[in-house]
């Protein structure tokens, strides 16, 4: 026995509501991040990830309300991501109660925003995004801009160079298989966690608690990662966790 | 009143909150003041980040005294790399400690670093691993053996006093993840993010006199 894997519930969250979580049964205000994280703290989630993928610059603020609220109900560690594009937001972040910030476009722009971040506040903290698509036979490239811009960068190597400048983690999500329900893109989370000795999230495509599994047994992840099915009430994080157990994976039941 | 100590080095703000989220009557004071924290009742050290710069941080803040005085009379936490600091030495940038307690502070060596199944494991360890008890402490009360307690660290302690060790956890290796001496103990792990096992462990340390 020993470390366990990791189940994080991911919150998409816009101008202070969640919203893939509208259809969430059984809770009285469906869309309220706080109270979402607070259920999902319950049913022994591992961490918790938050995304603002507020558009405007008006919502922006409301963030660091929900985590400051969220920080002082539920101890467990919260990633936030969204928007970060300098040491001052990844501060103002960790301020409000963020145990890890999450840069993704930023980080492919200014790569020193990593390794700067890093070294003020710890590789523990900072987590890179990486948003990859499959160009050709085991060759995935990195997106930027939520997925509408093409870098020109290769997905493993990326990682690598991100591991390098002083990531802690990395969180990769395969827009092949984002919102699909068709189980993450294994080879690509498997090519990119052996080539690192930072722990992988693995992301996107999550449909049911084998997709779960698998991104552990198959891809080599060392964490997993899904929103819409705990959002919209098909499994609990107790349940996705039972299921883990019983296919031999070491979980915090 | 419970002083975190600020020395200027990561997010304290996680620490005062589950401390006064379980001790809601106590006054939970963020200080870098050594006057506030050698009139605490109680003093938490966390750390984040890499010693070295943590230790050079403590010391410009002219706070190495206090905390050495306060890890000598008080109920006294230290946390993740608030418990690295209390030893001798650090592989670290090769740092000096405080060296409260005997030994040095370890990289896990990238060798050593695969499981039984033959799979690599990753530096830093981050996550839920198991803590064995291996005193019976105040701060332990009511925690079961075995729970899991949230990690993230790529250091770990060796004590020279084996009298110290308070827990041991796996990775791969047993290491140590929690030492007892005297009013001092210190964790690996961050209690501030282990759910019910880690507010229990802050509430105990906030009722403990320090006698053990």
């Amino acid at each position: 026995m020993g470390l366990a894997k990791r189940i994080i519930p991911c919150l998409d969250v816009t101008a202070g509501r969640v919203v893939k979580g509208v259809n969430f049964v059984g809770l009285r205000d469906a869309g309220d991040p706080v109270e979402i994280a607070r259920r999902y703290d319950e049913q022994g989630a591992d961490e918790l990830t938050f995304l603002d993928i507020t558009a405007s610059s008006d919502g922006r603020g409301l963030i660091f309300r929900i985590i400051e609220d969220v920080a002082s109900q539920v101890f467990i560690p919260l990633t936030v991501g969204g928007g970060v594009r300098s040491v001052q937001d990844v501060r103002n972040l960790l301020n409000a109660g963020a145990d890890k910030v999450s840069m993704n476009t930023s980080a492919v722009s200014n790569p020193e925003l990593v390794s700067e971040a890093s070294s003020r506040f710890g590789s523990q903290c900072i987590v890179v995004a990486i948003d990859a698509k499959k160009t050709a036979e085991n060759k995935w490239e990195v997106f930027t801009h939520g997925g509408r811009k093409q870098t020109g960068l290769d997905a493993i190597e990326w990682a690598v160079r991100m591991q390098q400048m002083g990531a802690g983690e990395i969180l990769l999500t395969s827009m092949d298989r984002d919102g699909t329900k068709m189980g993450f893109d294994l080879d690509l989370t498997r090519s990119v966690s052996d080539a690192l000795d930072i722990p992988l999230i693995a992301s996107g495509g999550v449909g049911n608690l084998e997709h779960l599994a698998e991104g552990v047994t198959k891809g080599h992840a060392d964490a997993v990662l899904a929103a819409s099915i705990f959002h919209y009430g098909e499994y609990t994080v107790r349940e996705a966790k039972e299921y883990m157990k019983a296919r031999h994976i070491e979980v915090r039941l | 009143m419970i002083a975190v100590v600020d020395y200027g080095m990561g997010n304290l703000r996680s620490v005062a909150k589950a401390i006064e989220h379980v001790c809601p009557d106590s006054t939970v004071l963020i200080t870098s003041d050594s006057k506030e924290i050698l009139s605490a009742s109680h003093v938490v050290f966390p750390g984040q980040g890499a010693m070295p710069d943590c230790m050079r941080e403590l010391d410009s803040r002219g706070l190495r005294d206090a905390v050495l005085q306060a890890a000598k009379e008080k109920p006294f936490l230290g946390i993740c790399i608030g418990l690295q600091m209390l030893f001798e030495f650090s592989e670290e940038g090769n740092v000096a400690g405080l060296g409260v307690l005997k030994g040095k502070v370890k990289r896990f060596p990238s060798e050593r670093m695969t499981n039984e199944a033959g799979e690599k494991l990753k530096v830093p360890h981050i996550g839920w691993n198991e803590v064995e008890q291996t005193v019976s402490h105040p701060v332990w009360n009511g925690i079961e053996q075995g729970s899991r307690f949230y990690f993230v660290h790529s250091y770990y302690v060796e004590p020279g006093e084996q009298g110290i060790i308070a827990a041991c956890s796996r990775y791969p290796f047993r290491f140590v993840s929690a030492v007892a001496k005297d009013n001092i103990f210190a964790v690996q792990f961050h209690p501030e993010k282990s759910q019910h096992a880690g507010l229990s462990l802050l509430r105990n340390f906030s009722e403990w006199d320090g006698g053990f």
